[in-house]
């Protein structure tokens, strides 16, 4: 089985990366973008049958940060 | 005083803060990650500058989990004393040891120069060489040194008189102009600018003697 592990940045933590890229998509001519953040997926390739109480525990140990970032598991 | 400078793949300021402790009069024991414990009788850990584990997935995050930080986590949780700079700092703040987290650098450059400090307290063995409202230079070198934590941590942070230094021009973006925290017994500090980078003339400057002398001093008095 496999997972995906989305992981950005808290709502309200400012993300100045996003934020250049919303200026170089403003300067290539793409009007109306008001905002853009940018975070990462994880792909896990796990056993069958792992269950998602584990994939949480990855998250909170090692995946995110939770001080500033949050997550979402999404088993494919 | 004994030191443990803790060696992971990619510390590369690991020997300038042995170099450093040494030249403060400390007896200085290199550790290697993969190592479970640290040596029998050691009052200060130092986790060094670096790019540990190539800063994959978040700078430091892979080093928290080696054998060696659990070591670590429990010698302060003895009351060790353990000093984190730079990548250090980052290690510390993911092992949960020092509160918030570093992010990147708000003007996204990796910044590289000399910054003037503010000691803002002098209530530490990091720190009791200063007086608070001291202005010192040493020198940083990183990406992701944009301190950030949660108001009310920072409330705390600064109602315990925990903030240990500020940047003066805030070169990084970090919230309330922070370079360096103590935990609450004030036994462990993490800071981005390298004070072992200012410990010999020829370094350009030696303000960073006093942090050094001051933790040795606190066993040479014992």
């Amino acid at each position: 089985m496999k997972a995906h592990v989305h992981v950005m940045l808290k709502n309200g933590v400012l993300d100045p990366q996003g934020e250049a890229v919303r200026h170089a998509l403003g300067s290539l001519g793409f009007d109306g973008v008001e905002g853009v953040r940018q975070g990462k997926v994880i792909e896990l390739d796990l056993a069958d049958g792992t269950p998602e109480t584990t994939i949480e525990q990855m998250c909170q140990k090692l995946l995110a940060n939770t001080v500033i970032e949050s997550y979402r598991v999404e088993v494919l | 005083m004994r030191a443990a400078v803790i060696v992971f793949p990619g510390s590369n300021c690991d020997r300038d803060m042995a170099v450093a402790l040494r030249a403060a009069g400390a007896d200085v024991q290199m550790v290697w990650h993969k190592d479970a414990s640290l040596p029998d009788g050691i009052d200060l850990v130092a986790v060094p500058g670096g790019f540990s584990f190539g800063d994959y997935l978040r700078c430091g995050a892979i080093a928290a989990q080696s054998p060696i930080s659990q070591a670590v986590v429990g010698h302060a949780a003895r009351g060790g004393y353990v000093l984190g700079v730079c990548n250090g700092f980052q290690v510390l703040t993911e092992t949960g040891l020092l509160p918030g987290a570093l992010m990147r650098n708000a003007g996204l450059k990796f910044i590289c120069k000399t910054t003037d400090l503010k000691v803002e307290t002098s209530a530490s063995a990091f720190t009791e060489g200063y007086n608070a409202g001291d202005m010192v230079g040493f020198p940083m070198a990183h990406h992701d040194g944009n301190y950030t934590v949660d108001p009310e941590t920072l409330a705390t942070l600064r109602g315990e008189d925990r903030i240990a230094f500020t940047y003066s021009d805030n070169p990084n973006g970090s919230i309330a102009d922070i370079a360096g925290v103590l935990s609450d017994n004030r036994r462990v500090l993490g800071m981005m600018p390298h004070p072992e980078r200012a410990v010999d003339d020829g370094h350009g400057g030696t303000d960073g003697q006093a942090l050094f002398r001051g933790l040795v001093g606190q066993f040479a008095t014992a």
